[in-house]
């Protein structure tokens, strides 16, 4: 049985501009120990759909229309609150984007940290303490037994951010949502707040759910990859898979997008146009605008299919083996 | 600004140690003269009225009509009123009345309006509208009416009456409050604290108020004044401090309408009075900076 399992989440968000669907009847699962990275641009609903799990949406607007979510057999979408404070904190974990207001200002690192501990388990104070300043050490904060005692302002972005990472894992949780937490750090610290996470899922031996929008850091950590459009799971796969046999024409354009992986001296590709408008219905893929091999046919509704092991893409075209995006694309003809 | 200087420096030094908040704000506010002055002052007076008793050199309602109102003399410091009392006995009388009117209705003030606030603030939608219009409706009631219903209801007592007072003066206490932690509630923090799984009361309590704390410090030194002055207007009313007792405002309020005649009949306590005022005033100003730890490092 798989530690998570969603099923047809559906979440929308009630404006005054009309109803967002910012996530659309999207599916996955999870095993336990399993790392699944979930790609996609700002709005593609690869946050929101995870913030659906926690039930961090804000609820107006915000309203988590359908679906199922089983974690060990309870369905967080509609689990008690009692259930919930159960679940929440001490089985899966979230880390946030920015660890400068992540933090309470207004309270010791100490406190916060074994917050968690306190609510969670039964245990002393003292004994808190010390799991506290082990896990500190563990995350790599120097001289932690003096600096547990530490305001969140007497620490830097990168530090912030192994607390952070400290007080999610101090409850030994089995899934941790990541929600791209180096996003706001520098280049340096982000690869080893990417080390650190490997090596506390490796001791602990969790499942991760990696959000970002990085493909280099879902390539190098990930062991499947779903990327996420308009509220859609465009394509997902293992990620050698993913990397190797690209099926969808997104994934494609967003690896096309890496400026490390484009000749020197050309102009960095990206993608035209604008992520649709999520407040209209849209039929069929919502990529068809900014589509180079979209045709009339694209429009017609389309879910996700498989095209091999364990690979799923919502490419009508591909699906029907009418693109195949191996080929070398022909060199466009740009000459100044 | 200089003054705290000295602060940030001190702090680049002692990073590791890892001061306190209290520490931190105590430290900071030593920094503050006229905080301190401030606070030095409101103590000395407080000391004063809460020693009355012992070092007034007069009763502060034995009359003597022989000498009806004189003006200050070496017998008389500050001089007597029209019976011939002592003015300075009333005066440290009186100051104990209105200094713990002015801090139990603004503490009682201070508590309703936090928890009200926070509460509907940070639960928000349909029951942050309700509470709200709650307090819509109280504030659109005279409140003087209030007031004087509840001393008709539970008969003329000197703690109601502080009571009272906090209980109709923390509605915009309520409203200053409910704003904060709606703009705080947006913050990262706050969704990583649910997600922590904490429950909604530990929130409000350990990570809604704490940070809140610097403008309800500012804020209640303004209700102090103003619960002063409602006092003194409800005992005019006859339904406070009865004479002979004496409050500030009753002193001031008596002083007023002598003021021709005999002006130190009312220089006196408004002199106390603004003194007091103004030395919560500098206190509260130099409270917030010193509570507020992000103001002085980054």
């Amino acid at each position: 049985m798989p530690l998570l399992e969603v099923n047809n989440l559906r979440t929308s968000f009630h404006t005054r501009h009309g109803i967002v669907r910012a996530v659309n009847d999207v599916s996955f699962s999870l095993e336990k120990g399993e790392t699944l990275g979930i790609v996609g641009e700002s709005g593609s609903g690869k946050s929101v759909t995870c913030y659906s799990l926690m039930r961090l949406i804000p609820q107006p607007p915000g309203k988590i229309e359908g679906g199922s979510a089983m974690f060990d057999g309870v369905d967080l979408l509609k689990a008690s609150p009692e259930q919930l404070g159960s679940i929440r904190g001490k089985r899966i974990s979230m880390i946030f984007q920015d660890p400068m207001t992540s933090l309470n200002p207004y309270m010791r690192i100490s406190e916060q940290l074994i917050e968690p501990l306190l609510i969670h388990e039964r245990i002393g104070r003292a004994d808190a303490l010390n799991r506290g300043i082990q896990i500190l050490q563990e995350v790599g904060v120097p001289d932690a037994a003096n600096r547990i005692r530490s305001y969140p302002h007497e620490f830097s972005g990168g530090m912030r951010q192994r607390v952070m990472i400290a007080m999610a894992l101090i409850t030994k949780p089995e899934l941790l949502i990541a929600d791209e937490p180096t996003t706001a750090l520098d280049v340096t610290v982000q690869a080893q707040i990417l080390d650190l996470v490997k090596k506390m899922q490796r001791e602990l031996g969790m499942a991760v759910i990696w959000i970002t929008h990085d493909l280099g850091v879902v390539a190098g950590f990930c062991q499947r990859v779903q990327v996420m459009y308009a509220g859609r799971i465009a394509e997902r796969a293992a990620t050698d898979e993913l990397f190797a046999h690209t099926a969808h024409p997104y994934t494609r354009a967003l690896q096309k997008s890496i400026p490390a992986l484009q000749p020197k001296g050309k102009s960095l590709y990206t993608i035209g146009g604008m992520p649709p408008d999520l407040s209209q219905p849209i039929a069929g893929c919502p990529f068809v605008p900014r589509c180079e091999f979209a045709q009339e046919q694209c429009n017609q509704p389309v879910g996700l299919k498989s095209i091999g092991t364990n690979h799923d893409t919502a490419c009508l075209r591909v699906q029907k083996g009418e693109v195949n995006l191996q080929q070398p694309e022909p060199e466009p003809a740009q000459k100044t | 600004m200089t003054a705290e200087f000295p602060t940030v420096t001190q702090h680049t030094d002692q990073v590791e140690a890892g001061h306190s908040l209290w520490q931190d704000a105590w430290h900071r506010l030593r920094q503050n003269k006229m905080a301190v002055v401030g606070a030095v002052f409101v103590f000395l007076l407080a000391l004063a009225s809460f020693l009355a008793p012992f070092i007034a050199p007069h009763s502060y309602e034995q009359t003597n009509l022989a000498i009806g109102a004189t003006p200050p003399s070496p017998a008389h410091w500050f001089g007597t009123d029209v019976l011939g009392r002592d003015l300075l006995s009333r005066i440290l009388y009186g100051g104990r009345i209105s200094l713990s009117v002015g801090l139990v209705a603004t503490a009682v003030s201070v508590i309703i309006g936090v928890l009200y606030g926070s509460i509907s603030g940070y639960i928000g939608g349909r029951l942050d509208v309700v509470m709200m219009r709650i307090v819509d409706i109280l504030y659109s009631l005279p409140f003087i009416i209030f007031v004087i219903l509840l001393m008709v209801i539970f008969g003329r007592n000197i703690i109601l009456l502080f009571m009272a007072i906090g209980a109709v003066e923390w509605l915009d206490m309520a409203r200053i409050v409910r704003g904060q932690v709606m703009s705080l509630k947006k913050q990262e923090f706050v969704e990583a604290a649910v997600a922590l799984g904490l429950r909604k009361r530990r929130i409000i309590l350990r990570h809604m108020i704490p940070n809140i704390l610097g403008i309800v410090v500012i804020y209640s030194t303004l209700i102090v004044p103003s619960v002063m002055l409602l006092e003194a207007f409800l005992s005019f009313l006859g339904f406070g401090v009865q004479p002979p007792m004496s409050s500030w405002g009753t002193l001031i309020n008596d002083g007023a309408k002598d003021m021709e005649e005999y002006p130190w009949l009312l220089i006196f306590p408004a002199l106390f009075f603004s003194i007091t005022l103004f030395s919560l005033n500098f206190l509260g100003d130099g409270l917030r900076d010193a509570l507020d730890v992000r103001a002085s490092k980054d």
